[in-house]
């Protein structure tokens, strides 16, 4: 049954939203964001910034938008004297504690404190320079969280994320009036698996990530939409580059998926994206040696190999490989009607869930598409197709690192890095990472999820549906794929869960394919 | 200190009829006195009756607000679902008021039967005593006294706790309390919910003053009528006040008298007036969260919720504080600024940083380092400070700023102009 709505107008625009809205996100859908600091939709409502106050018509005061829900006929003024003056007064009182070493701080460019008084805040201070401002020295909270108190605004956001969210309640506001700060247990660390959300949801400079201390300047890095590939549960989040390396993983909201956070294990796993020992160009064997070559070379030797191929291929995943990679893979086998047989094998690890969100946790599977692979045939009997792969005519490896292969046919290794047991193979194809290619993972409830190139390829390296949809043309299977959006169209044709589901309709929040969800 | 003076010709004793017989502290000397005859009469009653009585002799909120007691009970929910609690606000921190640290101190169990009879009047099966942690007196004699009663099997099913705060001022505005009596940190809360719908561990919860339940016994045994008869003007303002006088007069202490009685009396004659040779200058007349009154308007104020008003300040938690003409206002005004940025809990951005801001716009005025522009500078950081809060702790810090200004501007202008002596503050 939909909500009842409840009409009212801000800034002179009407709006209609369920009743039991907050003023403040009412106002979003109006196009007005009223400037906020402790107020976070993750968070429960604190009301304590006071940097919300908004004029409401029939009230005598002026009311927090964040804890004061909407009405019938309300009519709220954001811009009236009243606010502005009240606002520009919080503005004031917020600065005069706070250093202005913008310079030197990692929050600078990103940072509300400053936003909004550019906004809307004084030019000048009328606290004298004869005062001192509350000096802390800097803390260290845990493994990767440092605190300067000096630029803590007392938002609490922080203390609620860890008693809230985390439940796990290290952090609190110790002693009293001006002289207030963030205290972290004393017997305890900032270590939960899910701490670092905290310099995420920290609106000025005071926690940081000691991670991205001093690495960049906000206003240098491009934000790029993808998906982490930390573990099953495909966590929204935004790659930070910085002259095309990845410096930094936050998350990007979804409701559906992981609300406003990403846990540690992921915001740290990206380094391997920067990697610099890549292939950089296809590898061909020739005298028991692997040369460089381009790339029609390289499709030559496999579509030979592939031509005369022998009844049996194995095909070796990465479930950390996108959806079209592996569609394309298959189809090289299958249009060709050759018989395969394809598996993946999972990093298992520790799992680590976030009390206060359901479903979501750090999953135990460490890969970020174990469930687009199975949903494209692909097996999890790994040691099984190991096994097959000794006698098997052509074993394909599509970017499995540590690959025991031993086989008596051909060995084709498509892969970002070159590890040394695939020195061994006939052929090596150079394709892109994560971080240098548009795809799309499915998570373990069968969301599909797009994920957007950050960065170039390192040389010569192409995506893996790129590669694949080639050599698949080459064999006489149809017309290659121009993009990922099109490598995407041909699997949701193909593959029966994925019908209906288009780049476009995924956007940047996936869609769940048509799969029975795992209980 | 402390030990009551004989009551005045001009005084109303209701509440502090017994002030000074320790008899009158034991449950037996409190029953001989009458005692606990009134709760017996409240529990035949129905507690809708019981509530409206207290409504009908125009009852208000004794620790500050003047809300009318028995409109307050009418909030809790008619039908029970929840458990229902009583929190009894024995916190008086305040500066300048020290009337309910009396009534636990010599009438201990009028608090306890008056908390008896509000708990019955809202269905409440626990009551919270919070009792202000420097207190120690008063909280051996409140424990006595329940034990007693207890004993005596006075309560029926009704649990009554006394819980000690930890001395922070903040936690006697009654959401913090709230928040104190759970074990957080007391911590005012957003308002709504009001407690009449989550209070006290979200269940519904009524809170009231001692000197606020103290007065219920009376209203049952003697009757609505009389009560609201106990009237010198506004009929809005009805029944006794215990106002606790301090500061430059003869005889300070606590005065109980009719609502509506003179504030000049109260000064001149109950209390002796002012020290030799001394004139009036100045009075707070609610406790320190309430604006300064001049001369003038101390001697033209009448003490009832109204009349106090009508002068520009407000009745508040009946808190006098007298000063004469030795007194150095802004001097006194930044001992307050000083107080509210000391006890301020953090929260609200304006009262964490504006109330320890003001203290030193008024340190440096003091110090004979002020500048001309800090008089408008403390107004406008007083306005910023009003009305834009969790709670009333940063208004009470400006309150005094902006009256003070207003009424004495010509001492700080002194200090400002080099016309006075500088006064170190340490």
């Amino acid at each position: 049954m939909p909500d009842e709505l409840v009409n009212l107008t801000i800034d002179g625009v009407p709006v209609g939203v369920p009743k039991g809205t907050l003023v403040i996100e009412a106002a979003k859908q109006a196009g007005v964001l009223v400037p906020h600091y402790c107020y976070h939709p993750g968070l429960p409502v604190a009301g304590v910034c006071r940097m919300c106050l908004v004029d409401i018509e029939k009230q005598p005061k002026l009311a927090i938008a964040c804890a004061t829900q909407v009405a019938e006929g309300m009519v709220v003024k954001t811009q009236s004297p009243a606010a502005k003056s009240a606002r520009t007064g919080v503005l004031e009182f917020l600065l005069i504690n706070h250093p202005l070493d913008c310079p030197i701080c990692d929050q600078a460019g990103e940072c509300e404190l400053q936003d909004f008084t550019f906004q809307e805040g004084r030019a000048g201070t009328r606290y004298s320079p004869d005062y001192p401002k509350r000096f802390n020295p800097v803390e260290d909270f845990g493994p990767d969280v440092l605190y300067v108190p000096n630029r803590c605004i007392l938002c609490t956001r922080c203390v609620r994320f860890m008693e809230d969210v985390a439940q796990e309640p290290v952090l609190n506001v110790s002693e009293r009036g001006d002289r207030a700060y963030i205290g972290v247990h004393p017997e305890a660390r900032l270590d939960h698996p899910w701490a670092g959300n905290v310099v995420d949801l920290c609106p000025v400079g005071s926690l940081l990530s000691k991670d991205f201390l001093h690495k960049a300047r906000a206003w240098e890095l491009d934000k790029t939409a993808s998906v982490c590939t930390g573990c099953s549960q495909g966590c929204n989040v935004t790659l930070d580059t910085r002259e095309n390396v990845v410096v930094r993983v936050r998350p990007r909201p979804n409701l559906e998926v992981n609300r406003y956070f990403i846990c540690d294990h992921g915001r740290m796993n990206y380094r391997w994206m920067n990697r610099g020992d890549r292939i950089e160009a296809p590898l061909v064997k020739r005298g028991g040696e692997l040369h460089a070559t381009d790339w029609p070379d390289a499709f030559e030797r496999v579509t030979t190999v592939l031509r005369g191929a022998g009844p049996r291929i194995v095909a070796l995943v990465s479930p950390r490989a996108s959806t079209e990679a592996l569609f394309f893979a298959r189809e090289l086998f299958r249009a060709g009607g050759l018989e395969w047989t394809g598996a993946f094998q999972v990093v298992m690890g520790e799992e680590a869930p976030l009390a206060g969100v359901p479903d979501l946790a750090l999953r135990a599977e460490r890969a970020p598409n174990a469930r687009g692979a199975e949903l494209l045939g692909y097996g999890r009997e790994y040691a099984a197709a190991l096994a097959a792969a000794e006698s098997a005519a052509v074993v394909l490896v599509l970017d499995e690192p540590d690959v025991p292969v031993r086989t008596a046919g051909t060995l084709i290794y498509a892969g970002t890095v070159l590890p040394e047991r695939a020195r061994d193979a006939d052929v090596v194809l150079p394709i892109a990472n994560v971080a240098e290619e548009d795809g799309s993972f499915v998570n373990r409830d069968g969301r599909v999820q797009r994920y957007a190139q950050a960065k170039p390829a390192p040389g010569m390296a192409r995506p893996g549906w790129w590669v694949f949809s080639e050599l698949s043309a080459a064999l006489g299977q149809g017309e290659p794929v121009a993009s990922a959006a099109e490598a995407f169209a041909r699997a949701a044709q193909a593959v029966e869960p994925l019908r209906g589901l288009s780049y476009e309709r995924l956007g940047f929040t996936g869609k769940p394919a048509a799969v029975a969800v795992p209980a | 200190m402390g030990f009551p003076h004989k009551p005045h010709a001009r005084e109303t004793v209701l509440l502090s009829r017994y002030f000074g017989e320790a008899d009158a502290r034991t449950y037996k000397g409190w029953v001989k006195r009458g005692g606990y005859a009134a709760l017996e009469q409240a529990r035949a009653m129905e507690p809708a009756r019981v509530i409206d009585i207290v409504k009908e002799s125009g009852l208000r909120g004794r620790g500050g607000a003047g809300f009318p007691t028995g409109l307050k009970w009418s909030f809790m929910p008619k039908e029970k679902k929840k458990p229902h609690y009583l929190c009894v606000n024995a916190d008086e921190s305040e500066p300048g008021t020290f009337k309910d640290r009396e009534i636990m101190r010599w009438t201990p169990h009028a608090l306890l039967e008056g908390t008896a009879i509000a708990a019955h009047a809202i269905q409440a099966e626990v009551a919270y005593i919070y009792i202000r942690g420097e207190f120690t007196e008063p909280l051996a004699i409140m424990e006595k006294a329940l034990t007693d009663a207890r004993a005596a099997g006075v309560f029926g099913d009704l649990k009554i706790h006394l819980h000690r705060g930890a001395g922070a001022y903040i936690c006697g505005e009654e959401t913090a309390l709230m928040n104190s009596i759970e074990g957080k940190r007391g911590n005012p809360r957003i308002k709504p919910p009001f407690p009449a719908a989550a209070g006290v561990f979200g269940m519904p919860t009524t809170i009231n003053n001692v000197e606020t339940l103290a007065a219920v016994p009376p209203i049952l045994t003697k009757g609505a009528a009389w009560y609201k008869g106990l009237s010198l003007a506004s009929p809005k303002s009805t029944g006794t006040k215990l106002f606790s006088v301090c500061g430059h007069v003869q005889q300070p202490g606590n005065y109980e008298v009719t609502m509506g009685f003179p504030l000049k009396d109260l000064v001149y004659e109950l209390c002796g007036g002012m020290r030799a040779g001394r004139t009036l200058k100045a009075c707070i007349p609610g406790g320190s969260s309430v604006p300064i009154l001049n001369r003038e308007e101390t001697e033209a104020c009448l003490l009832d919720y109204e009349g106090v008003v009508e002068r520009g300040s407000m009745l508040g938690s009946g808190g006098v504080i007298v000063f004469d003409d030795s007194a150095d206002m802004v001097y006194q005004i930044m001992r307050l600024a000083r107080f509210y940025a000391h006890e301020s809990c953090a929260q609200c951005t304006q009262c964490r940083e504006g109330t320890a801001w003001t203290t030193k716009v008024l340190e440096r005025i003091l110090a004979g380092q002020g500048k001309p522009a800090d008089l408008d500078l403390l107004l406008d950081l007083s306005e910023n400070m009003t009305g834009k809060t969790i709670c009333v702790l940063s208004d009470s810090c400006a309150a005094p700023v902006v009256s003070g200004i207003k009424k004495f501007r010509n001492e700080f202008e002194d200090y400002l102009a080099g016309r006075r002596k500088p006064v170190m503050v340490a």
